[in-house]
């Protein structure tokens, strides 16, 4: 373990480092979409600053500051991993690398993968070079997941896999898929393998989904005898821990999913809304009362955040807290842009407008309504927080 | 710092816990001298015992014979004493008037700390002037008079004022109600002439005075601190106050929510446990949710008051307002999910929601508490 003085010269050398880094571009609130840099084959950077940024970051291992240095992370300790978040949170710098490769395949893979499969997709993964995306839901198997029916059949050395996913985040702009396929029809729970394979394969396609929000950031995917070989190469399984036992994978991987999404708006939550909204609120002291009631929930629960964070690291919390956690953040997110619309008045009804950047305010409300759907229901959470965590009696 | 207890906080929130729930149980205390009518309110054989546990001086800097602990092991002793409902003076001693006696001369510690490490005096702190909480308004007021001052006006909501040896008094010695400056604190002893109580017993059962000072007669070595420089240590001790309180909080909180759980657990209508029942799975999981929240801030303001950080006095009110809002939802939720006996004065439920009452009360409500987030946000 660090002493505390150790821990303090690392953070004089992050901040110094960070300082020289990270461009001021990069120390800007997302504004727009492209403001994101999601790597990938396909990828394109939007200027100079975010790709300095990226590179600079992914050469450090700082786009996975705690996985291992050999899978392309800095091995950070948790603690070290802390000051990293919280120097950066200080300038305001933005992540160098959204992917769902870091957030969910990276997890479940350290979890259960081979060290060789590691050594390939973590390393892709870190360096931005593979662009994920997630293949979980399907149309007659939502909130009961278990239930999906993508099947891969058997064929010696490879699958032939048939069916749809749906809302699968960005499968139109990814380059491979971690997928929940049923490799046996006769045991629900452990029927089911996780597989990983190459969006480009013959007989893959994707199909956005509109939104009430006008964008498409999900779609439908198709699957039409796609052929899944069984190994990449020697001990690189196609598959993520053993084939039937993906619910396994499937369940570890949504507790990351769940806080995820929780921290949508994460770093908002430390800025009071009712300062940032405060010229439209003034002449209204009933809307003032709901903000700064808001501002004490959304304040607390940057607290919360931290201590599960802090807890998750070192694998103190309850194992069913995510649960908690995406319930509390996702709900504290749709009552924050309630209140964004309702302050904003006329105004953030504009949709196309250049003074609203394209009806940020009015799309951002109606993709807020998906947090509580998206990873598992509110009301599936609080099933789950029923059960495990208060162990209530029933089914 | 990571946001939960190291080894030794979690050693000591074990012996807390085990000691309140032995010594300091609702049978033992509350009860006992509730049914007693005990003019005091709490028991001074249990404030020996928290003596003896080194309770009382936690707070103390080692240099005064205290333990020189920090806000974070206060909240670990007072969220045992919220989840038993144990009346205990511990809050307005050993935070609140520790917190002033901090800011003491030698002479000033010298006279009060060593009675209160001993558990052998009580102190109780007088803000107040009137129903609501309103420090930022003082018009109790201390004239000069010879070497000393004279203390004339009146105080609301002393808790266990009538039962302490030394009470801390905000008082103005210059300038006008609203004004900031020229406050001075005081340590007014018992048997000062000229001060009267009229205490009452409140609706947990404990005891709080309504204090009249009838032109007080104060040495000049009463004043802690600096003669019109007692803002600062007023808000040191609202901050501490605030923190310790929701700490308390957050033990009636998870006090009555686990009561509850237990009771839907074993209550059966319809032929089944009234707990298989979703209507009430998701209020007692949101329930949780709210008070894990609640307890997360709260721990955080104590770490961050204890570190010195200038974000402590605006997370000192997220945390009471937010507590407030979940001790609220358990004992509002508790005494619902208990059914008809959540009435009864047989079951402890409904002793959770009195005590929440008071609680809430005691340095500012929610709603004093989100304003105050919303002013130091800057709208």
């Amino acid at each position: 373990m660090m002493s505390d003085s150790d821990l303090e010269t690392f953070r004089a050398e992050t901040r110094a480092w960070l300082e020289a880094t990270c461009p001021p571009e990069m120390r800007e609130p997302v504004e727009t979409e492209d403001d994101v840099y999601w790597g990938g084959r396909n990828a394109t950077f939007k200027n100079d600053a975010q790709k300095a940024w990226f590179e600079a970051c992914r050469d450090k291992g700082y786009t996975v500051p705690s996985w291992p240095r050999e899978y392309g992370g800095a091995g950070l300790s948790p603690a070290e991993a802390k000051v990293l978040r919280e120097e950066m949170s200080r300038i305001n710098a933005r992540s160098p690398l959204h992917s769902f490769g870091i957030w969910m395949l990276g997890p479940a893979l350290l979890h259960f993968g081979t060290h060789e499969q590691k050594l390939r997709f973590l390393n892709e993964i870190a360096r931005g070079e593979i662009r994920w995306c997630q293949g979980y839901s399907e149309p007659g198997s939502g909130s009961d997941l278990v239930s999906l029916q993508t099947f891969g059949e058997d064929k010696g050395d490879h699958w032939v896999v048939n069916g749809q996913k749906i809302w699968t985040s960005y499968a139109d702009k990814a380059d491979w898929i971690f997928c929940l396929v049923r490799t046996d029809k006769g045991d629900k729970y452990q029927g089911i393998t996780f597989m990983l394979f190459d969006m480009a394969s013959p007989g893959v396609s994707t199909k956005p989904i509109l939104l009430i929000s006008g964008s498409s950031p999900f779609c439908e995917t198709f699957f039409d005898d796609v052929k899944v070989p069984k190994f990449y190469a020697e001990n690189v399984p196609a598959q993520a821990g053993e084939v039937n036992r993906g619910w396994d994978v499937a369940k570890y991987l949504l507790g990351h999913e769940r806080s995820m999404i929780a921290e949508t708006g994460g770093n908002d939550r430390a800025v009071s809304l009712g300062s940032m909204l405060s010229r439209n609120i003034a002449p209204d002291p009933v809307l003032r009362a709901e903000l700064a009631q808001f501002d004490v929930d959304a304040l607390a629960f940057t607290a919360m955040t931290e201590k599960f964070m802090d807890e998750a690291k070192s694998g103190k919390g309850h194992p069913a807290q995510p649960n908690m956690f995406k319930y509390a953040g996702t709900e504290l997110n749709k009552r924050r842009l309630e209140l964004v619309m309702a302050a904003g008045g006329s105004a953030a009804l504009e949709w196309e407008s250049e003074a609203t950047a394209g009806g940020k305010s009015a799309r951002d409300w109606l993709r807020t309504k998906a947090n509580s759907i998206e990873g598992g229901t509110s009301e599936v959470m609080l099933n789950v927080v029923a059960k495990r965590i208060l162990d209530l009696p029933g089914a | 710092m990571p946001l939960y207890y190291d080894d030794d906080q979690t050693m000591l929130a074990e012996t807390a816990s085990q000691f309140m729930a032995e010594e300091g149980s609702i049978k033992k205390q509350l009860r006992h001298w509730r049914d007693r009518n005990c003019k005091d309110g709490f028991g001074h054989g249990l404030w020996q015992q928290f003596a003896e546990m080194g309770f009382t001086g936690m707070l103390v800097g080692e240099d005064d014979g205290g333990l020189g602990m920090g806000q974070v092991e206060a909240g670990i002793v007072l969220e045992e004493i919220g989840r038993n409902l144990t009346p205990s003076p511990f809050l307005s001693s050993s935070v609140l008037a520790a917190t002033a006696l901090k800011h003491g001369s030698a002479d000033v510690k010298g006279r009060w700390l060593p009675g209160l490490i001993a558990g052998e005096k009580v102190y109780a702190v007088a803000i107040d002037e009137g129903p609501k909480h309103r420090p930022e308004r003082i018009a109790c007021k201390a004239e000069r008079s010879g070497n000393g001052f004279r203390l004339s006006g009146k105080k609301d909501f002393v808790v266990y004022g009538a039962s302490s040896e030394m009470i801390v008094v905000a008082a103005r010695t210059s300038g006008s109600e609203a004004d900031s400056d020229g406050v001075t604190l005081f340590a007014v002893p018992q048997d000062a002439a000229g001060m009267s109580h009229d205490s009452v017993r409140l609706v947990d059962s404990s005891m709080a005075s309504h204090v009249t000072f009838d032109g007080v007669e104060l040495d000049g070595d009463a004043v802690i601190g600096e003669v019109d420089g007692g803002r600062e240590i007023l808000d040191a001790v609202l901050r501490a106050g605030r923190v310790g309180a929701a700490a308390e909080g957050v033990g009636v909180a998870r006090g009555a929510m686990d009561m509850t759980v237990d009771y839907i657990k074993q209550r059966k209508q319809f032929g089944r446990l009234i707990g298989e029942f979703q209507a009430l799975q998701h209020r007692a999981a949101h329930l949780y949710s709210e008070v894990e929240i609640a307890r997360a801030v709260t721990v955080k303001a104590a770490q961050l008051l204890d570190a010195g950080d200038e974000k402590a006095d605006l997370m000192a009110s997220v945390a009471k307002a937010k507590v407030a809002k979940a001790a609220g939802l358990a004992v509002r939720e508790g005494v619902q999910m208990h059914g008809g006996i959540g009435m009864t004065d047989e079951y402890d439920i409904g002793l959770y929601m009195k005590r929440d009452r008071a609680l809430q009360e005691f340095l500012g409500d929610q709603y004093y508490h989100a304003n105050r987030v919303a002013e130091m946000s800057g709208y």
